[in-house]
């Protein structure tokens, strides 16, 4: 094997080998063919950029309930979601380009998860994983569950199933890289919930009654139970 | 073990000599304070005065052994509200005792039992949390799972879920600050917040450390990012078929089956429900499979904490858990959340062709000891590992019982306490299988401990295949007669735990006479477990603490409920 390939690069020089027949199909490729000797393209540079962005995507590595052991399965051996260049976990959110919802969200964590959500740089992209981040999925009476990961954070894909199957999740990434590829953005939706001021909160009963206990500036998020779908 | 040969000297008092409980003897006991009886359908309990909670948990504790407190319940009744002390012993967890403590219903409060038990602080304030009992004497009588500004105790009756509520979003505002909490305004302590959301805390824990130079002065669990309402979903739903979902989701990490079974025995005891012997074998086999699952995920998961490994050790623990779950995909139909087990049963036989499910499991098996060695020789006997790992987060074995640990924790402790050999249900008790303990205190036992007894589950399974493979055609009953809809009498109240992955995961249950149960309260290992991390990590180094956590090996789905 060894004397084989110093046989090669004896006597291929690299130009001879991008130009000729080469010693293997990556330098002979479809692609190759279809540009003929000129290795350029041309194209929106737009355009680039969301075929870039679609292939290259940096996930959260963010888990909250029980689709979060699915999600794992998803980047672990057997699914291996690296495949579709969509596997890599970042610690930061910082870093990150897509964020995978996978659970229940409750009251004490929404403000949480907005936090991290809006630390992300731009563009970003969330993926809604189970029916948790649907509507409450199996826990949508209960008394602190915020119904749906829509109530905080908008959502480009939402992927059903309690949990869904890794399949399934990767399905749901390989049609927001789809999406991304093609330059389509999901519709801004209202968030009921959002983080503010507690100062600029409406004086009703409730808010008097909290007033010796919260500072003025500090953020608070208000929940309406009654109004949630 | 005390259930071999009782010797009498050491028995305790209300102890017979068949050890059992002589509830008799503890009444003569406790004296004054007991004002009443109850029977319960797992045991007597007796009705203490709110201010005597401490004498009488004193006087049971240290005269009659009851060293275990498992569980705290407190619940509402039209005209009054209760505290239910679940009490038990770490050598033989069969003998139980309640002690039930009412308290009017304006302003209800009632002595503390932290002073007699330390794990009672957690469980106390959970039912000043959801339930609004105030405990006198209490040390930190704080919400602990609600946000602090909730307003109401949703499992009190008188609870508006419609009312708005705000929450406020402050330990975060900044996330490394100066502290004050030393002593003296030069101190130089920082105080450190660890999740939410952190890669290193399985889920979505809060952990509040007080940081001086590396080593940790103060460290401080928040738990509550998870709660569910698990009890109030399983409180609106019926015992026959709807509440069976909800323990697949307590602990997450395909234990499915394990938390199943805790509803199925409770639910059983208290209307009454013989289950078929093949329908145990069948649920001893899949709980056992869902324990090696879920260890190999504990496994996985710890390498990753202390090597920083996303790589090797990481991908083979959940290169097996593929294989396992195929399995239980295979019984179930489900990869996680298998809603398999039924009261009086199983949801449905063994797949067809018999031969190649027991062949896919066989094979597993066969593989699993070849297995085993490479995972010693990546992680045991590897030095990092050990370094950071032998004699780290040390937990005496008293201060895990003080605790209420269970469990690999209480095993990883010298605690001999495993309620599939001591307490026994199902299968077990016919099989050949031997409890694991490890005496080392630290990190590295809890570790051990698992990894031992997923060979121990792998040999129950291998008898349970054997058995279930020769099992005559027309004796194989998966489901007893239960009715449609199942009213249990009124009043009817029950304890049950089982042995989940984590620990001891017990269900109380009281019927009203309805198809729903009036209270549903979950004991959960997880809780108990972390409760110990303070003490397991204090004076200790940081990274330790990263490795003490991994080693308790929560589920915060369990913790918060
Ligand atoms: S959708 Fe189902 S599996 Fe996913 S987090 Fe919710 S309850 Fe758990």
């Amino acid at each position: 094997m060894s004397s084989e390939s110093e046989k090669l690069h004896d006597t291929v020089s690299t130009q001879d080998a991008r130009m000729g027949d080469g010693v293997d199909s990556r330098f002979n490729s479809k692609l190759r063919e279809a540009f003929g000797s000129t290795p350029f393209i041309l194209t929106k540079f737009d355009k680039f950029m969301n075929w870039v962005r679609g292939n290259s995507m940096f996930m959260l590595q963010f888990g909250i309930a029980c689709c979060s052991i699915e999600m794992i399965h998803t980047y672990a051996i057997k699914h291996d979601l690296d495949r579709f260049g969509a596997g890599v976990p970042r610690a930061s959110p910082r870093q990150a380009d897509v964020i995978i919802v996978p659970g229940t969200i409750v009251s004490k964590f929404a403000p949480r998860m907005k936090r991290v959500y809006d630390q992300m740089p731009e563009p970003k992209f969330v993926v809604g994983m189970g029916s948790c981040t649907i509507s409450g999925g199996p826990f949508q009476e209960g008394y602190n569950v915020i119904k749906g990961a829509e109530e905080v954070i908008p959502v480009d894909i939402h992927v059903p199933g309690c949990p869904p199957r890794p399949e399934a999740l990767i399905y749901g990434i390989a049609k927001l890289q789809e999406r991304i590829r093609n330059g389509e953005t999901s519709p801004v939706t209202v968030k009921p919930y959002e983080l503010e001021e507690f100062g600029d909160l409406e004086r009703d009963e409730l808010v008097r009654h909290l007033a010796d206990r919260i500072d003025e500036d500090d953020l608070v998020m208000r929940y309406n139970w009654a109004d949630s779908p | 073990m005390s259930l071999e040969e009782p010797d009498p000297r050491s028995r305790d008092v209300g102890e017979t000599p068949e050890g059992t409980v002589d509830y008799d003897a503890l009444e003569a006991l406790l004296g004054e304070t007991a004002l009443d009886r109850e029977e319960h359908v797992n045991a007597t309990a007796f009705v203490v005065r709110p201010d005597e909670v401490q004498e009488a948990l004193n006087a049971l504790r240290d005269e009659a052994g009851f060293d275990y407190l498992s569980n705290v319940t407190a619940q509402e009744y039209a005209d009054r509200y209760e505290s239910i002390y679940h009490l038990k012993k770490y050598d033989d967890p069969t003998q139980e005792v309640g002690v039930v403590v009412p308290t009017v219903t304006d302003a209800p409060v009632s002595q503390t039992a932290e002073p007699v038990y330390r794990t009672a602080d957690w469980h106390e304030r959970e039912a000043y949390d959801l339930v609004g009992i105030e405990y006198d004497g209490h040390p930190d009588m704080r919400r602990i799972l609600l946000p602090e500004t909730w307003q109401g105790h949703p499992l009190g009756s008188d609870y508006n879920p419609e009312k708005p509520q705000v929450v406020p979003f402050r330990e975060h505002a900044n996330p490394l600050q100066p502290d004050s909490r030393g002593e003296g305004a030069e101190s130089d302590t920082m105080f450190l917040n660890i999740g939410p959301h952190h890669p290193a805390t399985h889920g979505v824990l809060h952990v509040k450390t007080v940081l001086d130079g590396e080593q940790i002065a103060d460290v401080e669990p928040d738990i509550g990012y998870l709660h569910r309402c698990e009890e109030q979903m399983c409180q609106q739903s019926t015992y026959r078929h709807q509440i069976m979902p909800y323990p697949d989701r307590w602990d997450y990490v395909s234990a499915g089956i394990l938390n199943e079974w805790a509803y199925a025995r409770a639910a059983e005891d208290l209307a009454d429900i013989d289950v078929p012997e093949y329908a145990q074998v069948i649920r001893t086999m899949s709980a056992e499979l869902c324990r090696i699952c879920s260890h190999m995920l504990a496994l996985g998961t710890f390498a990753l904490d202390v090597f920083g490994d996303f790589t090797a050790v990481f991908q083979y623990a959940f290169r097996d858990r593929e294989v396992v779950q195929n399995i239980l995909e295979e019984l179930t139909g489900q990869r996680l959340m298998f809603n398999y087990l039924r009261l009086g049963g199983v949801a449905w036989d063994i797949p067809e062709p018999r031969e190649d499910f027991f062949e896919m499991v066989r094979d597993f098996l066969d593989g699993l000891p070849e297995k085993t060695t490479e995972y010693h020789n990546l992680i045991t006997s590897n030095e990092i590992f050990q370094v950071r790992c032998v004699d780290t987060g040390e937990l005496p074995p008293e201060t895990a019982k003080q605790y209420g640990a269970t469990g690999p924790v209480a095993r990883g402790s010298g605690v001999d306490i495993d309620l599939r050999r001591d307490d026994p249900y199902g299968y077990y008790e016919e099989l050949d299988w031997d409890v694991v303990t490890e005496d080392g205190c630290d990190n590295y036992s809890r570790v051990l401990v698992r990894m031992r007894e997923v060979e121990e589950s792998a040999k129950i399974i291998e008898q349970c295949v054997d058995l279930l493979a020769e099992w005559p055609e027309d004796e194989r009953e998966i489901q007893s007669n239960v009715p449609r809809t199942l009213k249990p009498d009124a009043d009817a109240e029950v304890y049950r735990g089982v042995e989940a992955a984590k620990g001891e995961l017990g269900i109380y249950m009281r019927s009203d006479g309805t198809d729903t149960p009036a209270r549903f309260k979950i004991r959960s290992p997880c809780f108990c477990n972390l409760h110990t991390l303070r003490e397991m990590t204090e004076g200790e180094y940081v990274p330790d603490l990263i490795a003490s956590l991994g080693s308790l090996d929560i589920v915060l789905g369990e913790v918060d409920r």
